[in-house]
């Protein structure tokens, strides 16, 4: 495999969620709003990107035997990291994504992806991997994110888009299912559709 | 009547060649109006007279008496809250005038895209949207604004059948997904304490009204009597309101077969059970309420009748079917009882009760063959001994 295609195969025929199904736990809870969304996919892009390169630096030294604890220890390690910077330096965003930044350790695209790429792969090829995999993911937060917060609260990223154009004069509501989870995962299963519809070759006979 | 004209215009139009694609829409039409001559040729099929756009015909015909007193009482309301003196027709004239516009946006929404769908798909256009169509109006507050109604439809047909595979294929009642959604996007609209009554007509604003479902979740005591609910001359959903004129359609609906007696029956006698529970416990108001309440306010009736016997949705098996209806029934009281944030627990309780059905299905057939493989054995060891 070309190393570009680590980077652009996560956008389409491979993405972490569309058809790895992996992370849609966190992709439904933190997408209400899109300033959220977007701190939650650079985050998740940051430790899957550092967690893939220094697994892929320690690959030949770790027993296979303890290898989800030596993960997991990075993983956290990098996870902590993330959220005193998120404390420090935006506290509101910190707040409201609450425990969801700690749960980045259970994001199944993480461990799936140190356990399925950068265990038997080299630190470069692995270090893209992580990018291309995290911008895959951010890709369909920052769709939901928009979406939801567009449609649920008539804002985008607190501006009141929605009362600027003049859209509840004229009867415009709100859409309150928007800001509930179930639509989140309804909405993350229309793209799913739409995606496939757009790739036979992904649809099981 | 000699429809010769008709059929023979018809044969002129079937689209063949470059319009091949449009035969779907052609069948819809063409077997909407004359019976298909084609009969089954293979596999063993039940040979009936009626098929499905005739029994879908029943319904809509069952939800007639319905209708018309739910138009009525639009505007009987109407002429209440202002106060005005309007005489029989002028309260039907009204009622009808407001409940068009939202019949024709149901209609032309969902068949819209039904017809769509079956274009892409190459399947023939089912006939089950003429009855949600008209039940998704009559379920919804007559103050809802028509987008918002076209929004749900959509949302109805789409996701609540179209991704399962249309008509059949489907394990939520399309009707009731259209009235959740609503529910759940625009509760301003549904909460019931205030905007179910049509001011004007052309305008969406309202007069402020409680209904009989709202009192009892501000903890009042209804102020309409049993009677004035056994009628329908209350505040409510559109065409919910009259016990009466929902149990004209299920007599027509028990006399032609097409709805479950056994679903029927149970939904009320696990709400009458439920209520009579919650009155032995009277631990407050609403619990003390006589449990013939239940059936009479709200959407009870409607939905036992007309939704919880829906025969893609609900259990197939018989004894699936009392259990379906009994919970039903039982869960809708609850619902409005104990959970003060959702006044109307019927559409829950059935959406929910829906997802159950193809599960309590299971579990009566495993029962069944593990009744009869019992029976087999002891028959072989008294045949062996």
């Amino acid at each position: 495999m070309k190393n570009i295609d680590l980077i652009k195969l996560p956008f389409s025929k491979n993405n972490p969620i569309l058809v790895q199904v992996l992370g849609v736990c966190s992709c439904l809870a933190v997408t209400a709003q899109l300033k959220p969304a977007v701190v939650m996919a650079i985050s998740v892009t940051v430790v899957v990107a550092l967690s893939n390169l220094i697994i892929s630096l320690l690959r030949n030294t770790i027993p296979p035997r303890i290898r989800i604890i030596v993960q997991l220890v990075v993983v956290s390690t990098l996870v902590v990291l993330v959220d005193q910077v998120l404390k420090a330096y935006m506290y509101d965003v910190s707040k409201q994504l609450s425990v969801f930044v700690g749960l980045i350790i259970t994001n199944c695209i993480v461990m799936g992806r140190l356990e399925a790429f950068a265990m038997v792969q080299k630190p470069w090829p692995s270090l893209l991997d992580g990018i291309g995999n995290g911008l895959g993911y951010s890709v369909i937060l920052i769709t939901l994110g928009f979406v939801r917060e567009l449609f649920g609260s008539g804002t985008l990223w607190g501006y009141p888009v929605v009362e600027k154009l003049g859209l509840y004069g004229i009867g415009y509501e709100n859409n309150g299912l928007m800001i509930m989870p179930p639509m989140a995962l309804i909405l993350v299963g229309l793209i799913i559709w739409w995606h496939r519809s757009k790739n036979k070759d992904l649809v099981e006979q | 009547m000699n429809m010769k004209w008709l059929e023979q215009w018809f044969e002129k139009i079937e689209p063949k060649g470059k319009w091949a694609w449009l035969g779907s829409t052609y069948e819809a039409f063409h077997t909407f109006a004359f019976t298909p001559k084609t009969v089954t040729r293979s596999g063993s099929h039940i040979r009936d007279a009626v098929d499905m756009k005739r029994s879908i015909i029943i319904v809509v015909i069952a939800l007639l008496p319905a209708l018309l007193f739910g138009m009525w009482n639009i505007g009987y309301q109407t002429n209440l809250a202002a106060g005005t003196d309007w005489g029989f027709w002028h309260c039907f004239w009204f009622g009808l005038l407001r409940m068009l516009p939202m019949i024709v946006v149901s209609y032309v929404v969902g068949l819209s895209i039904e017809f769509a769908f079956a274009q892409v798909r190459h399947h023939e256009v089912n006939e089950g949207f003429l009855a949600t169509g008209l039940l998704i109006p009559m379920i919804v507050p007559v103050t809802t604004p028509l987008w918002q109604l076209a929004l749900a439809v959509a949302f109805a047909v789409i996701i609540g059948k179209e991704v399962f595979g249309g008509s059949g294929m489907n394990f939520l009642n399309p009707a009731l997904v259209a009235r959740a959604f609503l529910f759940f996007a625009y509760p301003t609209h549904m909460s019931g304490d205030k905007v179910w009554i049509a001011n004007d007509l052309w305008g969406s604003d309202a007069i402020a009204g409680a209904t009989p479902m709202g009192e009892l979740a501000a903890g009042m005591h209804p102020s309409a009597s049993a009677i004035d609910m056994l009628i329908g001359t209350i505040l409510g959903s559109t065409c919910e309101t009259s016990v009466i004129a929902i149990a004209l359609g299920a007599l027509l609906l028990l006399f032609t077969g097409i709805a479950s007696w056994r679903i029927m029956l149970s939904v009320f006698l696990g709400g009458g059970l439920m209520g009579l529970l919650f009155n032995a416990i009277g631990y407050n108001e609403y619990m003390q309420l006589p449990f013939y309440y239940h059936f009479l306010m709200g959407g009870f009736a409607f939905g036992a009748v007309f939704m919880a016997t829906d025969p893609v949705t609900a259990a197939q098996t018989n004894t699936g079917k009392w259990i379906y209806g009994l919970l039903i029934g039982a869960f809708a009281v609850l619902l409005r009882v104990c959970n003060p944030a959702y006044p109307e627990g019927m559409m829950l309780s059935i959406l929910f009760m829906n997802c159950m059905a193809p599960l309590i299905d299971h579990c009566v057939v495993a029962q069944n063959i593990k009744r009869r493989a019992k029976r087999a054995a002891i028959g072989k060891e008294a045949h062996n001994g």
